[in-house]
């Protein structure tokens, strides 16, 4: 059984003079322990999906199920990593980790020790009485992830995590996920407008279009890992999902000139 | 080391030259000691009102209270516990208020008319209220402090809480905090930086009132002395009074903005 169902999903934002529909006819089933990157432009609505599963803001109509549970507010459940990072920056690297397993009230000891596994686990034990202000953009996420692993949800949603991150870091830190994937079996939904970063890291690769937000191709990938991105396989699906992606782009542009045209 | 000093140098040369120009007009009879007295006349006249007024006696006090008999330690430690107590009155009210304020939309629009025809009367005008309310002494003089400290405490809070990034409240949530959790580990400290900016300005107002508030209700500390020097003409001590403000007024905020620092080391300030 799915463990993540979405259901006929709409998503449709009203500001002042217009509306505008970000989500539409949306249906998808995520299995546990899958590994799908939701793929498309900006604009394409990816991030208004992963809200909406997230519990931060629920869809228009349609429903979303975890579990069998409909989802109307966000949980530990269903862990969260941002591309801002979002650590909180007036804790140390220790307490950002420790927040999600206070907020379970658990006993000190077994904090203590969690977080000492966690921030090995993340090479990050160096760095547990410093501020987030002190860290490089890599580190803090790894911060991230292991602030979410601490609270040991079943599903980790992930919002272009490694998308402001230089080149050598964001390969550093897909191997690591996808280490830690194997090694936790959580069900991964992570979002991404880099083609060949979700060929490397996904089981299956959900394609969107342009506004309105639609699946457009649910593609599984069958590559055996560690995938080589420089191999004729990958370089093959590449270039299809390539197309795919840069006929939503130029929708996008070419609405974009609309606007500014009409100005 | 010789790049301090040097600009310790660098910076001594102006007030160093405008108290030789003083010194020398001064001396030269330009004008009278009542409209202004030499610096030398200043520096001599606040020795002596620094000075333990009590004759040494071992049997019947500590060496430090002898030591801080004197005329303006008594006097600076009035305005002091003065300004801490309107402080702590004004501010502690303030925060709470502001919090709340800041949260809730409702209460915002309950208060806000209200703080915004409240907030423009200076202290200074709540005087003759006061002294009605209150008689004379400290109550008043804490009264106006408090009003000083309270508007720009309650001010930043209201922003600071208004102004707490979304993004750490999406994560809180998602990490499963309630609402007091968020209130107290996440919206709280968000908004020290705000909050603390405005108890620098805060205490700074309650610093002002206080010298004002000394002129009219109570009869000791800075404010009363440098006007009780008026009525005999004596001007050197005026300014040794004022300059005794100023030190006073330097070191209070020095202070401050060492706490704001060291509760803010995890801030990225301007760099961000």
């Amino acid at each position: 059984m799915a463990q993540i169902v979405v259901e006929r999903v709409a998503k449709i934002f009203h500001s002042r003079d217009q509306e505008v529909v970000a989500l539409r006819d949306i249906d998808l089933e995520i299995a546990r322990g899958e590994f799908v990157c939701l793929l498309g432009p900006s604009g394409c609505g990816k991030s208004t999906l992963l809200n909406a599963v997230a519990g931060f803001s629920p869809p228009s109509t349609g429903t979303i199920r975890v579990d069998g549970r409909v989802v109307t507010t966000p949980g530990p459940d269903r862990g969260m990593v941002f591309q801002e990072y979002a650590l909180f920056p007036w804790m140390t690297v220790a307490q950002n980790v420790a927040f999600g397993l206070q907020m379970q009230k658990r006993p000190k000891q077994e904090i203590a020790t969690r977080i000492g596994q966690l921030l090995d686990m993340l090479k990050l034990k160096e760095f547990r009485d410093r501020f987030p202000k002190d860290l490089s953009g890599g580190m803090r996420q790894r911060v991230a992830i292991a602030r979410v692993l601490a609270i040991d949800s079943p599903i980790l949603l992930m919002d272009e995590p490694f998308g402001a991150l230089d080149a050598l870091t964001r390969r550093n830190l897909q191997d690591e996920l996808l280490r830690l994937w194997t090694e936790f079996g959580k069900t991964i939904l992570f979002v991404t407008h880099s083609i060949e970063e979700s060929i490397y890291l996904a089981d299956r690769i959900v394609v969107m279009t342009y506004r309105p937000g639609t699946i457009k191709r649910d593609q599984r990938v069958a590559l055996p890992r560690p995938r080589d991105p420089a191999s004729q396989e990958f370089n093959e699906l590449k270039r299809e999902l390539g197309m795919l992606v840069m006929e939503e782009q130029q929708r996008h542009a070419a609405e974009e000139m609309q606007l500014t045209t009409a100005d | 080391m010789a790049g301090k000093l040097k600009a310790f140098l660098t910076g001594a040369i102006v007030p160093l030259l405008v108290l030789a120009v003083w010194e020398a007009t001064a001396r030269a009879g330009l004008f009278s000691p009542i409209v202004l007295p030499a610096p030398s006349a200043v520096a001599i006249r606040w020795w002596a009102y620094l000075l333990p007024t009590d004759v040494w006696n071992p049997a019947a006090q500590s060496w430090l209270a002898w030591a801080l008999s004197g005329e303006l330690p008594s006097d600076a430690a009035g305005s002091l516990y003065r300004v801490l107590v309107g402080f702590i009155v004004g501010a502690g009210l303030a925060l709470p208020l502001g919090l709340l304020m800041g949260a809730s939309e409702r209460i915002y629009a309950l208060m806000n008319p209200l703080v915004q025809i409240l907030r423009p009367i200076p202290p200074i005008a709540y005087i003759p209220l006061a002294i009605v309310w209150f008689g004379l002494g400290n109550p008043p003089s804490v009264f106006l402090i408090a009003l000083g400290a309270f508007f720009p405490v309650l001010m930043n809070t209201i922003a600071g809480v208004r102004h707490v990034d979304g993004i750490y409240l999406r994560a809180a949530r998602n990490l499963g905090a309630g609402q007091w959790t968020l209130f107290m580990r996440v919206i709280l400290p968000a908004s020290t930086p705000y909050i603390l900016a405005g108890v620098r300005i805060g205490i700074g107002t309650a610093f002002i009132v206080v010298i004002v508030s000394e002129m009219i209700a109570v009869n000791n500390g800075l404010g009363f002395r440098i006007l009780e020097a008026r009525e005999f003409m004596w001007s050197d001590k005026i300014i040794a009074g004022m300059l005794t403000i100023g030190m006073l007024g330097l070191a209070l905020d020095t202070a401050v903005s060492r706490l704001n620092n060291h509760l803010l080391r995890w801030h990225r300030g301007l760099e961000h």
